[in-house]
């Protein structure tokens, strides 16, 4: 037996480390922060008692309930516009010849290796006033003024996009490329065109896939508060920057709590959502 | 059929998704300031950048941070990976789930739940800290990444060894740690780059006592146009790519 | 004789230069089950394929009923297909999977329930209406894709090694329950497979394909018994062949000198001349085997007994080093019946139960199918 290899201390020492390391920084720092969520602001020790559900009530307050509209519409647009371009992208992706599809799939990863930071000054360099687009299109006389494009909710959405493009497509390819032909061909040859196929059987296959990608650009796009920093300027902002704001500069710790936690809750959603789609295609929860 | 229309959509995309890099890099040899005019080849960004003392030191920090975060990260991920695959024991699935949701939660609730741990345990904020949060969100990528190659190990073969007289440790150290080697290493590496890239944890775990690159490099951003930063970008790039051909190139010869 | 439903004439089809299907002519009667039978990459497949209209052949005419469904889509033909991995939507109930096609005719809701129901009855699987593909055994999957097949009432249903993804006995019980099926609905199946052990149970007639060129055609006995070459004879059952030369010809018979016996055969449908190389086949239960102190047959040594229920198998090495399969059956009255291994024996046949076939030059394969 494997087990045998390392006797029973090795193994009680092993999840020892493991469980204390999780236990200790990951379940409890966010009990932590529910916790914090429901605590009272205190201008010396940050925190005080009583417990209470201000700091949710203040959510709502209309001020911030306007950045969370503003940033959870950007990280809305951001990911629909993923989807829109990752679908067909990682359907076309999935149909390359296998030889090409290594290579293609190492160019999709390479940015995610890449430093994103860079990335999002990269997109502010095309995007500048004195950027390369403005110059390009001036020079070549579309525009007499430089196109106000920095510093817009625009410019936030495509470096959202540009960021997170890899990680719609990413999910994708895979259901993509675990979708057998057979029922595609079963499905024209039950008499359904191609609209009907799309439909009832292509769709229905990909929506774990889609669910995931969903999952993993939303919540970073409503998470990435140096890419609105950045790009935004100070009228853009997401929800990250909010709960940034909260903890590093205004250091009212329970709201920036509260703003997390919600953060926290949206992921439970997705998360649960996704299980569901792949538990209904038969495979084992996620 | 018409294949050409796929395939022009992928380039049109790939195109998309390499042409700000490509300027980056481009820009960071040109010898003017400006971000959109051409003024000759010059390394004086460069220059410029290895001349700045406080990034240097950044740069050497995050060396540092990244070193360690993943060296740590692989040994604690690799025998968790390893204990999920041999082990039965009660709270398995709540490991698991614990792992899977550190990897798909976003980075800021990291930051947030980190932030509040380390001020309420009263643990400075510096080089410990990064590096118990680094850990944390590197951990699932290389227990994926081992557990990925173990799943096609067959356990069979350690009873063969066993079997042809080899002794527990000889089985462990000649069979099973070159078996997960390269996925030891393709982890490491992708740890030391994710470490090496992040901004959204350390922006909330790091204290003044241990400035790293990202923070350093997003202080520059944040306002106006910085050609250092190119220069800093196509390193960084050159850097990264290399990481990830040396992490593919392991993994491909292993799979072989 | 039944009318002809569906015509192939001068069908070819090549993937990148290689040829699969080469210039294929074959007629599908009304009501028939015929099999399409040949080793892998044979065409068998590619020609289903062709049929179902998910591809295009490079030349040729397909028709059904006197209309050429050639340039039709898959879902416009009249006929559908039963996969081989069956195919069915992971994500839809047996109910569902069944209603796709009607759903797709824009059906009644009436209709839809009430033909389902009768199908599913038909397969008898009634009481898992409400299960997803994953809730079933691979034997009611398999028959789930038939029943989405044929309710939508083809003229033809087109079945891709339906079967080769179960175990044996799985297999023989759903071999009875195709032929039940067929009968019952009175369509013509299209049945691919590589087992001809399937194909000569099931078909009324039987195509066997080599490289894309149709072998021979014909009733499973006519396969059987009187093969058109010595692939067929080869693929379709064991086969001892003996090679032999045309010695003299008369006007119903050929003179051959076979393992050195000199044999009046009678005379084969092919054109021989004297000095001819031929083959002579005679199936395992064909092969007489007798004591050693008859003069009758050639000699040889029992190499091999397999006892196999019914019938007894015995391996016989000639002295020429040719190994012929014998297959007799029990004859408990008959106190010579056991040989054993190493003994001396005769080996014969009755005259008339040879079937004379044109060598072809070719070496004979390692191991037959």
């Amino acid at each position: 037996m494997f087990g045998q290899a390392f006797r029973q201390p090795f193994k009680n020492a092993v999840l020892l480390l493991v469980w204390v390391w999780l236990l200790a920084l990951v379940l409890v720092p966010n009990v932590l922060v529910v916790g914090t969520s429901l605590l009272t602001r205190d201008p010396v020790d940050f925190l005080t008692l009583p417990f209470t559900l201000e700091n949710y009530q203040r959510l709502m307050d209309p001020l911030y309930v306007q950045v969370f509209l503003h940033s959870l519409y950007m990280a809305a647009v951001t990911t629909v516009l993923c989807l829109l371009i990752g679908y067909p992208f990682a359907w076309a992706l999935a149909g390359v010849d296998k030889r090409w599809q290594t290579l293609l799939i190492f160019l999709l990863i390479v940015p995610f290796w890449t430093n994103s930071l860079v990335r999002t000054y990269a997109i502010k360099m095309l995007l500048a006033g004195n950027g390369l687009i403005n110059s390009g299109l001036q020079s070549l006389g579309v525009i007499d003024q430089p196109l106000e494009l920095l510093y817009t909710e625009t410019a936030v959405i495509i470096g959202l996009v540009y960021l997170l493009l890899p990680f719609m497509i990413l999910p994708l390819y895979a259901v993509f490329e675990d979708l057998k032909k057979e029922l595609v061909m079963a499905s024209h040859d039950l008499g359904a065109g191609r609209l009907p196929t799309f439909l009832h059987v292509i769709v229905p296959l990909t929506l774990p896939g889609v669910i995931a990608g969903v999952l993993l650009v939303f919540l970073p796009a409503m998470g990435m508060f140096y890419v609105a920093d950045v790009l935004g300027g100070a009228r853009n902002l997401l929800v990250g920057n909010v709960i940034k704001n909260q903890f590093l500069d205004a250091r009212d710790w329970p709201f920036g709590a509260a703003a997390s936690v919600l953060l926290t809750l949206a992921m439970a959603f997705l998360l649960l959502a996704h299980r569901f789609s792949r538990r209904r295609l038969g495979e084992e929860g996620a | 059929m018409t294949r050409w229309l796929p395939r022009t959509y992928l380039a049109l995309v790939y195109l998309l998704l390499y042409i700000p890099i490509l300027v980056l890099v481009v820009f960071s040899f040109n010898d003017a300031r400006t971000a959109y005019r051409w003024g000759g080849f010059s390394l004086r960004w460069y220059e410029a950048l290895f001349n700045n003392q406080a990034m240097v030191q950044a740069m050497w920090n995050s060396l540092w941070l990244a070193l360690a975060a993943a060296t740590v990260s692989t040994l604690i991920g690799a025998l968790t990976a390893l204990a999920l695959h041999r082990y039965r024991f009660r709270g398995k699935p709540m490991l698991q789930g614990m792992l899977f949701v550190v990897m798909m939660s976003p980075e800021i609730v990291l930051a947030v739940s980190l932030l509040a741990l380390f001020l309420m345990v009263g643990l400075q904020l510096g080089f410990v800290s990064l590096l118990l949060a680094h850990v944390t969100f590197c951990l699932p990528f290389v227990v994926i990444t081992v557990s990925a190659r173990l799943r096609g190990f067959d356990n069979r073969l350690l009873e063969a060894a066993r079997d042809l007289g080899a002794s527990e440790f000889t089985v462990v150290r000649t069979v099973l740690v070159p078996v997960i080697m390269p996925a030891l290493l393709a982890g490491w590496l992708l740890g030391f780059t994710l470490s090496l890239d992040d901004v959204v944890v350390s922006t909330f775990v790091s204290g003044p006592s241990y400035e790293i690159l990202p923070l350093r490099i997003y202080s520059m951003v944040r306002v106006g146009l910085r050609p250092e930063v190119n220069a800093l970008g196509t390193l960084l790039l050159v850097f990264s790519l290399t990481m990830l051909l040396l992490s593919q190139w392991i993994l491909m010869r292993s799979n072989r | 004789m039944t009318k002809t439903l569906l015509s192939i004439r001068g069908v070819a089809k090549a993937y990148q230069g290689r040829t699969v299907l080469d210039a294929l002519d074959l007629d599908i009667l009304d009501g028939e089950f015929l099999t399409l039978l040949g080793p892998s990459g044979c065409g068998k497949t590619t020609l289903l394929r062709l049929l179902g209209g998910f591809e295009q052949p490079d030349q040729g005419e397909i028709t059904l009923a006197g209309e050429s469904i050639t340039a039709l889509p898959p879902e416009r033909r009249p006929l559908n297909t039963v996969f081989q991995h069956y195919a069915l939507f992971p994500h839809m109930t047996v109910f569902d999977n069944v209603a796709y096609g009607l759903r797709m005719e824009k059906r009644p809701r009436d209709e839809i329930r009430q033909r389902v129901t009768e199908v599913l009855t038909l397969v008898q699987l009634q009481d898992f209406a409400t299960r997803k593909p994953h809730q079933l055994s691979g034997g009611q999957q398999q028959r789930v894709a038939i029943a989405r097949a044929v309710v939508k009432r083809p003229r033809l249903l087109l079945l891709d090694e339906p079967l080769s993804a179960l175990d044996y006995k799985l297999r023989r019980s759903m071999q009875i329950e195709l032929k039940r099926l067929q009968r019952e609905l009175g369509i013509a199946f299209v049945f691919v497979t590589h087992d001809q052990e399937e194909a000569l149970s099931m078909s009324d007639r039987v195509v066997v394909l080599k490289d894309g060129v149709i072998q021979q055609m014909g009733t499973p006995r006519e396969l059987y018994e009187r093969p058109a070459n010595l692939f067929t004879a080869r693929f379709i059952g064991e086969a001892n062949l003996f090679p032999g030369r045309v010695t003299g010809l008369e006007a119903h018979h050929l003179m051959v000198e076979v393992l050195g016996l000199p044999r009046r055969l009678r005379r084969p449908a092919f054109a021989v001349s004297a000095g001819d190389a031929i083959q002579v086949l005679l199936r395992p239960e064909d092969i007489r085997v007798l004591e050693p102190s008859r003069d009758a047959g050639i000699p040889g040594v029992v190499i091999e007994r397999n006892y196999k229920g019914s019938t007894l198998d015995s391996l016989i090495e000639l002295e020429s080093g040719q190994q012929v399969l014998a297959s007799e059956f029990f004859d408990e009255d008959d106190p010579t019946f056991d040989y054993s291994l190493g003994e001396r024996v005769r080996v014969s046949w009755v005259d008339g139960w040879e079937w004379v076939l044109p060598d072809d030059g070719k070496p004979v394969p390692e191991e037959g199918a």
